[in-house]
Protein backbone atom coordinates (compact mmCIF):
# COMPACT_ATOMS: atom_id res chain seq x y z
CA UNK A 1 0.00 0.00 0.00
CA UNK A 2 1.20 3.57 -0.76
CA UNK A 3 1.91 6.05 1.53
CA UNK A 4 0.51 8.73 -0.57
CA UNK A 5 -2.38 8.17 -1.94
CA UNK A 6 -3.75 10.87 -4.02
CA UNK A 7 -7.09 10.12 -6.31
CA UNK A 8 -8.78 12.48 -8.88
CA UNK A 9 -7.83 15.53 -6.96
CA UNK A 10 -9.66 18.72 -8.18
CA UNK A 11 -8.40 21.95 -6.91
CA UNK A 12 -9.49 25.55 -8.15
CA UNK A 13 -8.89 28.95 -7.44
CA UNK A 14 -11.93 31.17 -8.07
CA UNK A 15 -12.80 30.47 -11.72
CA UNK A 16 -9.38 29.42 -12.29
CA UNK A 17 -9.03 25.49 -12.11
CA UNK A 18 -5.85 24.95 -10.95
CA UNK A 19 -5.35 20.83 -10.51
CA UNK A 20 -7.62 19.01 -12.51
CA UNK A 21 -7.54 16.22 -11.55
CA UNK A 22 -4.60 14.70 -10.16
CA UNK A 23 -4.02 10.75 -9.55
CA UNK A 24 -0.80 10.04 -7.98
CA UNK A 25 0.71 7.26 -5.29
CA UNK A 26 3.88 7.92 -3.19
CA UNK A 27 5.30 4.67 -1.47
CA UNK A 28 7.06 5.00 1.78
CA UNK A 29 10.93 5.60 0.97
CA UNK A 30 10.08 7.21 -2.54
CA UNK A 31 11.69 9.90 -3.74
CA UNK A 32 9.84 12.25 -6.20
CA UNK A 33 10.68 15.01 -8.34
CA UNK A 34 7.73 17.56 -9.36
CA UNK A 35 8.95 19.76 -12.05
CA UNK A 36 7.42 21.97 -14.53
CA UNK A 37 7.00 25.49 -15.77
CA UNK A 38 5.29 28.46 -12.97
CA UNK A 39 1.92 28.06 -12.87
CA UNK A 40 1.06 24.69 -13.70
CA UNK A 41 0.52 23.06 -10.00
CA UNK A 42 3.14 22.25 -8.56
CA UNK A 43 3.60 24.33 -5.60
CA UNK A 44 -0.63 23.83 -5.30
CA UNK A 45 -0.03 20.46 -5.47
CA UNK A 46 2.07 20.35 -2.54
CA UNK A 47 -0.06 22.20 -0.24
CA UNK A 48 -3.00 20.05 -1.08
CA UNK A 49 -0.76 17.07 0.60
CA UNK A 50 -0.30 19.00 3.29
CA UNK A 51 -3.61 20.44 4.14
CA UNK A 52 -2.39 23.57 3.33
CA UNK A 53 -4.79 24.51 0.61
CA UNK A 54 -8.23 22.99 0.94
CA UNK A 55 -9.75 20.44 -2.37
CA UNK A 56 -12.93 20.41 -3.90
CA UNK A 57 -13.56 17.04 -4.91
CA UNK A 58 -11.15 13.68 -4.71
CA UNK A 59 -9.30 12.38 -2.14
CA UNK A 60 -6.14 12.59 -0.32
CA UNK A 61 -5.32 9.56 1.50
CA UNK A 62 -1.98 9.12 4.19
CA UNK A 63 -0.78 6.06 5.61
CA UNK A 64 -4.73 4.54 4.85
CA UNK A 65 -6.48 7.58 6.66
CA UNK A 66 -8.38 9.80 4.50
CA UNK A 67 -7.79 13.92 4.78
CA UNK A 68 -11.05 15.56 6.07
CA UNK A 69 -11.07 19.47 5.86
CA UNK A 70 -11.53 20.06 9.38
CA UNK A 71 -9.12 21.13 11.74
CA UNK A 72 -8.13 17.86 14.00
CA UNK A 73 -7.84 15.69 10.90
CA UNK A 74 -5.69 18.67 9.34
CA UNK A 75 -3.42 18.55 12.43
CA UNK A 76 -3.19 14.74 12.13
CA UNK A 77 -2.21 14.83 8.36
CA UNK A 78 0.56 17.68 9.22
CA UNK A 79 1.81 14.69 12.00
CA UNK A 80 2.68 12.34 9.18
CA UNK A 81 3.79 14.64 6.59
CA UNK A 82 6.12 17.89 7.21
CA UNK A 83 6.84 20.44 4.76
CA UNK A 84 9.72 22.68 3.52
CA UNK A 85 8.93 26.32 1.91
CA UNK A 86 11.20 28.16 -0.72
CA UNK A 87 11.47 30.94 2.15
CA UNK A 88 13.00 29.09 5.20
CA UNK A 89 9.94 30.44 7.06
CA UNK A 90 12.21 30.05 10.32
CA UNK A 91 10.48 31.69 13.42
CA UNK A 92 12.77 34.81 13.39
CA UNK A 93 12.33 35.10 17.32
CA UNK A 94 13.27 31.90 18.43
CA UNK A 95 17.31 30.26 17.90
CA UNK A 96 17.83 27.60 15.56
CA UNK A 97 17.41 25.25 18.38
CA UNK A 98 14.37 26.60 19.99
CA UNK A 99 12.70 26.66 16.10
CA UNK A 100 12.93 22.99 16.36
CA UNK A 101 11.64 22.20 19.96
CA UNK A 102 8.77 24.43 19.47
CA UNK A 103 6.45 22.07 17.48
CA UNK A 104 7.54 18.66 20.08
CA UNK A 105 6.91 20.96 23.19
CA UNK A 106 3.78 22.60 22.18
CA UNK A 107 1.89 20.09 20.01
CA UNK A 108 3.57 16.79 21.33
CA UNK A 109 3.62 17.63 24.60
CA UNK A 110 7.55 17.25 25.39
CA UNK A 111 9.07 18.56 28.32
CA UNK A 112 11.85 20.64 27.62
CA UNK A 113 14.29 18.00 28.81
CA UNK A 114 12.63 15.78 26.45
CA UNK A 115 12.76 18.17 23.21
CA UNK A 116 16.19 19.29 23.63
CA UNK A 117 18.27 16.18 22.51
CA UNK A 118 15.93 15.70 19.96
CA UNK A 119 16.73 19.31 18.51
CA UNK A 120 20.45 18.46 19.26
CA UNK A 121 19.92 15.40 17.15
CA UNK A 122 18.46 16.47 14.23
CA UNK A 123 20.44 19.80 13.89
CA UNK A 124 23.59 17.44 13.94
CA UNK A 125 21.86 15.57 11.43
CA UNK A 126 21.63 18.39 9.04
CA UNK A 127 25.32 19.54 9.83
CA UNK A 128 24.32 22.29 11.79
CA UNK A 129 24.99 20.83 15.91
CA UNK A 130 26.84 23.85 17.03
CA UNK A 131 24.05 26.76 15.67
CA UNK A 132 21.92 25.68 18.40
CA UNK A 133 21.78 29.27 19.99
CA UNK A 134 22.06 31.09 16.65
CA UNK A 135 18.92 33.10 15.50
CA UNK A 136 17.61 33.04 12.19
CA UNK A 137 19.50 35.94 11.39
CA UNK A 138 22.56 35.39 12.10
CA UNK A 139 22.95 32.45 9.51
CA UNK A 140 23.29 31.95 5.90
CA UNK A 141 20.44 31.23 3.58
CA UNK A 142 21.76 27.26 3.33
CA UNK A 143 21.98 27.23 7.39
CA UNK A 144 18.81 28.75 7.44
CA UNK A 145 16.88 26.12 4.84
CA UNK A 146 18.94 23.02 6.65
CA UNK A 147 17.37 24.40 10.47
CA UNK A 148 14.30 24.42 8.50
CA UNK A 149 14.42 20.64 7.56
CA UNK A 150 15.60 19.93 11.03
CA UNK A 151 12.68 21.41 12.19
CA UNK A 152 10.30 19.35 9.82
CA UNK A 153 12.29 16.49 10.97
CA UNK A 154 12.06 16.76 15.19
CA UNK A 155 8.14 16.12 14.68
CA UNK A 156 9.17 12.81 13.08
CA UNK A 157 7.14 12.84 9.67
CA UNK A 158 6.41 9.89 7.36
CA UNK A 159 7.08 12.18 4.23
CA UNK A 160 8.73 15.33 3.80
CA UNK A 161 7.20 18.16 1.38
CA UNK A 162 9.17 20.43 0.02
CA UNK A 163 8.68 23.35 -2.52
CA UNK A 164 11.67 24.61 -4.69
CA UNK A 165 13.84 24.80 -0.99
CA UNK A 166 16.82 25.66 -3.12
CA UNK A 167 15.31 28.58 -5.06
CA UNK A 168 15.67 31.21 -2.90
CA UNK A 169 19.32 30.86 -2.13
CA UNK A 170 23.01 32.12 -3.80
CA UNK A 171 24.19 29.23 -6.05
CA UNK A 172 27.11 28.29 -3.73
CA UNK A 173 24.55 27.51 -1.29
CA UNK A 174 22.52 25.27 -2.78
CA UNK A 175 24.53 22.19 -2.66
CA UNK A 176 24.72 21.54 1.10
CA UNK A 177 20.96 21.69 0.71
CA UNK A 178 20.59 19.30 -1.32
CA UNK A 179 23.02 17.55 0.12
CA UNK A 180 20.87 16.99 3.31
CA UNK A 181 17.80 16.28 1.29
CA UNK A 182 20.32 13.53 -0.46
CA UNK A 183 21.18 12.01 3.06
CA UNK A 184 17.46 11.86 3.66
CA UNK A 185 16.43 10.10 0.75
CA UNK A 186 19.80 7.43 1.51
CA UNK A 187 18.40 6.87 4.75
CA UNK A 188 14.37 6.10 3.47
CA UNK A 189 12.70 9.23 3.96
CA UNK A 190 10.04 9.51 1.53
CA UNK A 191 9.75 13.02 -0.08
CA UNK A 192 8.06 14.82 -2.59
CA UNK A 193 9.90 17.64 -3.81
CA UNK A 194 9.38 20.46 -6.26
CA UNK A 195 12.84 21.35 -8.02
CA UNK A 196 14.36 22.72 -10.85
CA UNK A 197 17.78 21.36 -10.27
CA UNK A 198 17.48 18.60 -12.98
CA UNK A 199 20.62 17.07 -12.08
CA UNK A 200 19.73 16.69 -8.48
CA UNK A 201 15.93 15.16 -9.78
CA UNK A 202 18.34 12.76 -12.25
CA UNK A 203 20.58 11.62 -9.75
CA UNK A 204 18.53 11.45 -6.01
CA UNK A 205 14.90 10.50 -7.58
CA UNK A 206 13.19 7.48 -7.99
CA UNK A 207 10.22 9.33 -10.06
CA UNK A 208 9.97 12.51 -11.76
CA UNK A 209 6.47 13.69 -12.47
CA UNK A 210 5.90 16.60 -14.99
CA UNK A 211 3.22 19.05 -14.44
CA UNK A 212 1.50 20.43 -16.98
CA UNK A 213 -1.99 22.63 -16.80
CA UNK A 214 -2.89 20.95 -13.12
CA UNK A 215 -2.45 17.50 -14.64
CA UNK A 216 0.53 15.15 -14.37
CA UNK A 217 1.12 15.11 -18.02
CA UNK A 218 3.62 12.59 -17.96
CA UNK A 219 6.04 10.30 -15.37
CA UNK A 220 8.49 7.86 -15.22
CA UNK A 221 11.71 6.90 -14.14
CA UNK A 222 14.38 9.97 -14.11
CA UNK A 223 16.96 8.34 -16.80
CA UNK A 224 13.08 7.70 -18.74
CA UNK A 225 11.92 10.84 -18.60
CA UNK A 226 15.08 13.18 -18.90
CA UNK A 227 16.54 10.82 -22.08
CA UNK A 228 13.43 10.45 -24.11
CA UNK A 229 10.42 12.66 -23.24
CA UNK A 230 7.80 11.43 -24.72
CA UNK A 231 5.40 14.35 -24.66
CA UNK A 232 5.90 17.47 -26.81
CA UNK A 233 5.05 19.98 -23.76
CA UNK A 234 7.69 17.77 -21.79
CA UNK A 235 10.27 17.82 -24.71
CA UNK A 236 10.37 21.95 -25.03
CA UNK A 237 10.04 22.25 -21.12
CA UNK A 238 13.67 20.02 -21.23
CA UNK A 239 14.56 21.91 -24.15
CA UNK A 240 13.96 25.43 -23.00
CA UNK A 241 16.47 24.26 -19.88
CA UNK A 242 19.12 23.03 -21.57
CA UNK B 1 -12.39 87.12 45.90
CA UNK B 2 -9.87 85.38 47.75
CA UNK B 3 -6.34 86.03 46.77
CA UNK B 4 -4.22 82.88 44.78
CA UNK B 5 -0.79 82.47 44.56
CA UNK B 6 1.50 80.99 42.25
CA UNK B 7 1.98 77.97 44.36
CA UNK B 8 -1.88 77.80 45.23
CA UNK B 9 -2.64 77.90 41.48
CA UNK B 10 0.30 75.09 41.10
CA UNK B 11 -0.46 72.96 44.13
CA UNK B 12 -4.31 72.82 42.98
CA UNK B 13 -3.68 71.66 39.75
CA UNK B 14 -1.09 68.83 40.88
CA UNK B 15 -3.60 67.32 42.77
CA UNK B 16 -6.24 67.14 39.99
CA UNK B 17 -3.55 65.92 37.93
CA UNK B 18 -3.33 62.75 40.49
CA UNK B 19 -7.00 62.38 38.89
CA UNK B 20 -5.63 62.65 35.66
CA UNK B 21 -3.01 60.18 35.63
CA UNK B 22 -5.33 57.57 37.95
CA UNK B 23 -8.35 58.21 35.15
CA UNK B 24 -5.35 57.56 32.29
CA UNK B 25 -3.77 54.43 33.88
CA UNK B 26 -7.07 52.92 34.53
CA UNK B 27 -8.17 53.65 30.96
CA UNK B 28 -5.29 52.16 29.66
CA UNK B 29 -4.97 49.28 31.67
CA UNK B 30 -8.69 48.03 30.99
CA UNK B 31 -8.53 49.37 27.51
CA UNK B 32 -5.48 47.22 26.82
CA UNK B 33 -7.12 44.19 28.35
CA UNK B 34 -10.12 44.54 26.53
CA UNK B 35 -8.42 45.66 23.51
CA UNK B 36 -6.98 42.50 23.40
CA UNK B 37 -10.24 40.63 23.55
CA UNK B 38 -11.10 42.65 20.74
CA UNK B 39 -8.24 41.71 18.85
CA UNK B 40 -8.51 37.88 19.60
CA UNK B 41 -12.17 38.04 18.05
CA UNK B 42 -10.92 40.85 15.18
CA UNK B 43 -8.20 38.33 13.74
CA UNK B 44 -10.35 34.82 15.13
CA UNK B 45 -11.76 32.67 12.27
CA UNK B 46 -15.57 33.41 13.69
CA UNK B 47 -17.74 35.60 11.98
CA UNK B 48 -19.90 36.52 13.95
CA UNK B 49 -16.85 37.28 16.74
CA UNK B 50 -15.36 39.19 13.77
CA UNK B 51 -17.97 41.13 12.94
CA UNK B 52 -18.67 42.11 16.36
CA UNK B 53 -15.52 43.50 16.80
CA UNK B 54 -15.43 45.43 13.42
CA UNK B 55 -18.37 47.06 14.51
CA UNK B 56 -16.66 47.91 17.86
CA UNK B 57 -14.10 49.23 16.43
CA UNK B 58 -16.04 51.62 13.91
CA UNK B 59 -18.46 52.83 16.27
CA UNK B 60 -15.63 53.94 18.80
CA UNK B 61 -13.28 55.14 15.94
CA UNK B 62 -15.58 57.02 14.20
CA UNK B 63 -17.84 58.81 16.88
CA UNK B 64 -16.30 61.56 18.68
CA UNK B 65 -14.75 60.71 22.87
CA UNK B 66 -16.97 63.70 23.93
CA UNK B 67 -20.12 62.13 22.51
CA UNK B 68 -19.43 58.73 24.13
CA UNK B 69 -18.86 60.17 27.13
CA UNK B 70 -22.15 62.02 26.95
CA UNK B 71 -24.01 58.26 25.77
CA UNK B 72 -22.51 56.62 28.67
CA UNK B 73 -23.14 59.05 31.42
CA UNK B 74 -26.97 60.09 29.99
CA UNK B 75 -27.44 57.21 28.90
CA UNK B 76 -26.64 54.13 31.67
CA UNK B 77 -28.98 56.09 34.06
CA UNK B 78 -31.65 55.79 31.88
CA UNK B 79 -31.55 52.34 31.97
CA UNK B 80 -31.46 52.35 35.69
CA UNK B 81 -27.44 52.41 36.06
CA UNK B 82 -26.28 54.64 38.80
CA UNK B 83 -23.64 56.53 36.64
CA UNK B 84 -21.28 58.91 38.56
CA UNK B 85 -19.15 61.31 36.61
CA UNK B 86 -15.74 59.09 37.52
CA UNK B 87 -17.68 56.00 36.41
CA UNK B 88 -18.70 56.83 33.02
CA UNK B 89 -15.26 58.55 32.05
CA UNK B 90 -13.61 55.45 33.22
CA UNK B 91 -15.80 53.23 31.05
CA UNK B 92 -16.57 55.61 28.04
CA UNK B 93 -12.12 55.50 28.09
CA UNK B 94 -11.61 52.26 28.31
CA UNK B 95 -13.84 51.23 25.31
CA UNK B 96 -12.41 53.92 23.20
CA UNK B 97 -8.85 53.08 24.11
CA UNK B 98 -9.60 49.36 23.37
CA UNK B 99 -11.07 50.37 20.20
CA UNK B 100 -8.02 52.16 19.23
CA UNK B 101 -5.36 49.44 20.97
CA UNK B 102 -6.99 46.90 18.67
CA UNK B 103 -6.61 48.28 15.79
CA UNK B 104 -3.28 49.00 16.14
CA UNK B 105 -2.87 45.54 17.28
CA UNK B 106 -4.69 44.21 14.74
CA UNK B 107 -1.85 46.05 12.05
CA UNK B 108 0.92 44.28 14.18
CA UNK B 109 -0.14 40.82 13.65
CA UNK B 110 -1.53 41.38 10.34
CA UNK B 111 2.51 42.44 9.32
CA UNK B 112 3.21 38.78 10.86
CA UNK B 113 4.40 37.16 7.38
CA UNK B 114 1.76 34.53 5.88
CA UNK B 115 5.04 32.31 5.76
CA UNK B 116 4.87 32.30 9.45
CA UNK B 117 1.54 31.02 9.22
CA UNK B 118 2.31 28.44 7.27
CA UNK B 119 5.14 27.24 8.65
CA UNK B 120 3.55 26.85 12.33
CA UNK B 121 0.28 25.05 10.81
CA UNK B 122 2.53 22.38 8.72
CA UNK B 123 3.97 21.97 12.40
CA UNK B 124 0.86 20.65 13.52
CA UNK B 125 0.04 23.66 15.43
CA UNK B 126 -3.75 24.98 16.16
CA UNK B 127 -4.76 28.19 15.98
CA UNK B 128 -3.93 29.65 19.59
CA UNK B 129 -0.97 27.46 19.74
CA UNK B 130 0.41 30.02 16.48
CA UNK B 131 -0.80 32.82 18.00
CA UNK B 132 1.07 32.02 21.66
CA UNK B 133 4.11 30.91 20.59
CA UNK B 134 4.72 32.36 16.65
CA UNK B 135 2.42 35.54 15.66
CA UNK B 136 1.80 37.43 19.15
CA UNK B 137 5.40 37.42 20.07
CA UNK B 138 6.44 38.53 16.94
CA UNK B 139 3.62 41.10 16.96
CA UNK B 140 4.38 42.38 20.20
CA UNK B 141 7.69 44.01 19.51
CA UNK B 142 6.35 45.70 16.50
CA UNK B 143 3.50 47.09 18.82
CA UNK B 144 5.28 48.31 22.05
CA UNK B 145 6.36 51.64 20.11
CA UNK B 146 2.90 52.54 18.48
CA UNK B 147 1.05 51.27 22.06
CA UNK B 148 3.07 53.69 23.83
CA UNK B 149 2.59 56.56 21.68
CA UNK B 150 -1.26 56.00 21.91
CA UNK B 151 -1.13 56.47 25.65
CA UNK B 152 -0.06 59.95 24.99
CA UNK B 153 -3.83 60.11 23.29
CA UNK B 154 -5.32 58.64 26.56
CA UNK B 155 -4.08 61.01 28.88
CA UNK B 156 -4.98 64.64 26.28
CA UNK B 157 -8.59 62.02 25.74
CA UNK B 158 -9.04 62.64 29.59
CA UNK B 159 -9.12 65.94 29.31
CA UNK B 160 -12.87 65.53 28.28
CA UNK B 161 -14.02 63.95 31.36
CA UNK B 162 -14.08 67.70 32.19
CA UNK B 163 -17.34 67.79 30.85
CA UNK B 164 -19.26 65.66 32.44
CA UNK B 165 -18.14 67.05 36.05
CA UNK B 166 -15.08 64.91 36.33
CA UNK B 167 -12.57 66.81 38.45
CA UNK B 168 -9.30 66.17 36.77
CA UNK B 169 -6.69 68.75 35.26
CA UNK B 170 -8.91 70.14 32.77
CA UNK B 171 -12.04 70.51 35.38
CA UNK B 172 -9.90 72.21 37.87
CA UNK B 173 -7.93 74.91 35.79
CA UNK B 174 -11.55 76.02 34.97
CA UNK B 175 -12.78 75.70 38.59
CA UNK B 176 -9.63 77.92 39.46
CA UNK B 177 -9.87 80.11 36.95
CA UNK B 178 -13.61 80.84 37.87
CA UNK B 179 -11.90 81.96 41.61
CA UNK B 180 -8.82 83.61 40.64
CA UNK B 181 -9.37 85.37 37.15
CA UNK B 182 -6.21 84.25 36.06
CA UNK B 183 -7.05 81.94 32.81
CA UNK B 184 -3.81 82.58 31.12
CA UNK B 185 -1.47 81.52 34.34
CA UNK B 186 -3.87 78.29 35.05
CA UNK B 187 -3.96 76.97 31.60
CA UNK B 188 -0.53 77.88 30.76
CA UNK B 189 0.15 75.98 34.04
CA UNK B 190 -2.34 73.02 32.79
CA UNK B 191 -1.32 72.84 29.33
CA UNK B 192 2.34 72.54 30.75
CA UNK B 193 1.40 69.99 33.59
CA UNK B 194 -0.20 67.70 30.56
CA UNK B 195 3.27 68.03 28.53
CA UNK B 196 5.10 66.81 31.18
CA UNK B 197 3.06 63.99 31.49
CA UNK B 198 3.18 63.35 27.72
CA UNK B 199 6.39 64.42 26.74
CA UNK B 200 8.19 61.88 28.39
CA UNK B 201 5.78 58.86 27.07
CA UNK B 202 6.20 60.44 23.22
CA UNK B 203 9.90 60.59 23.34
CA UNK B 204 9.79 56.94 25.09
CA UNK B 205 8.04 55.83 22.10
CA UNK B 206 10.50 57.37 19.39
CA UNK B 207 13.19 55.66 21.40
CA UNK B 208 11.52 52.57 21.62
CA UNK B 209 10.98 52.52 18.00
CA UNK B 210 14.55 53.25 17.09
CA UNK B 211 16.16 50.84 19.07
CA UNK B 212 13.29 47.84 18.14
CA UNK B 213 14.21 48.49 15.15
CA UNK B 214 17.87 48.45 15.51
CA UNK B 215 17.40 45.02 16.93
CA UNK B 216 15.12 43.89 14.12
CA UNK B 217 15.67 40.69 13.13
CA UNK B 218 14.81 38.84 9.61
N1 LIG C 1 -3.76 31.67 -3.29
C1 LIG C 1 -4.01 31.72 -4.62
N2 LIG C 1 -5.05 32.44 -5.08
C2 LIG C 1 -5.33 32.50 -6.40
N3 LIG C 1 -4.62 31.87 -7.35
C3 LIG C 1 -3.56 31.15 -6.95
C4 LIG C 1 -3.20 31.03 -5.58
N4 LIG C 1 -2.11 30.24 -5.49
C5 LIG C 1 -1.81 29.88 -6.75
N5 LIG C 1 -2.68 30.41 -7.63
C6 LIG C 1 -2.67 30.20 -9.07
O1 LIG C 1 -2.68 28.81 -9.30
C7 LIG C 1 -1.85 28.48 -10.39
C8 LIG C 1 -0.85 27.43 -9.97
O2 LIG C 1 -0.02 27.99 -8.98
P1 LIG C 1 1.18 27.19 -8.31
O3 LIG C 1 1.78 28.10 -7.30
O4 LIG C 1 0.70 25.87 -7.86
O5 LIG C 1 2.16 27.00 -9.54
P2 LIG C 1 3.64 26.44 -9.53
O6 LIG C 1 3.65 25.33 -10.50
O7 LIG C 1 4.09 26.16 -8.16
O8 LIG C 1 4.44 27.67 -10.12
P3 LIG C 1 5.90 28.21 -9.74
O9 LIG C 1 6.88 27.37 -10.47
O10 LIG C 1 5.87 29.61 -10.23
O11 LIG C 1 6.05 28.12 -8.26
C9 LIG C 1 -1.21 29.77 -10.86
O12 LIG C 1 -1.91 30.23 -11.98
C10 LIG C 1 -1.39 30.70 -9.70
O13 LIG C 1 -1.54 32.03 -10.16
MG1 LIG D 1 5.51 27.02 -6.83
Amino acid sequence: MSLIEIRDLHKRFGAVEVLKGIDLDIAAGEVVAIIGKSGSGKSTLLRCMNGLESHEAGSITVGGKVLLQDEEHLRALRLEVGMVFQQFNLFPHLTAGRNVMLSPMVVKGLAEAEAKPIAEKVLARVGLAEKFGSFPDQLSGGQQQRVAIARALAMNPKALLCDEITSALDPELVNEVLAVVKSLAADGMTLAMVTHEMRFARDVCDRVLFMHQGRIHESGRPEDVFASPKTPELQQFLGALS
Amino acid sequence: MIDFTAWDIVRNLLLAARWTVALSLVAFALGGLVGLLVLFARVGRAKPLRWGAVAFIEVFQGTPLLMQLFLVFFGLPLVGVDTPAWFAACLALTLWTAAFLAEIWRGCVESVPKGQWEASASLAMNYLQQMRHVVLPQALRLAVPPTVGFSVQVVKGTALASIIGFVELSKASTMITNASFQPFTVYGAAAAAYFLLCFPLSAWSRRLERTLHVAHRN
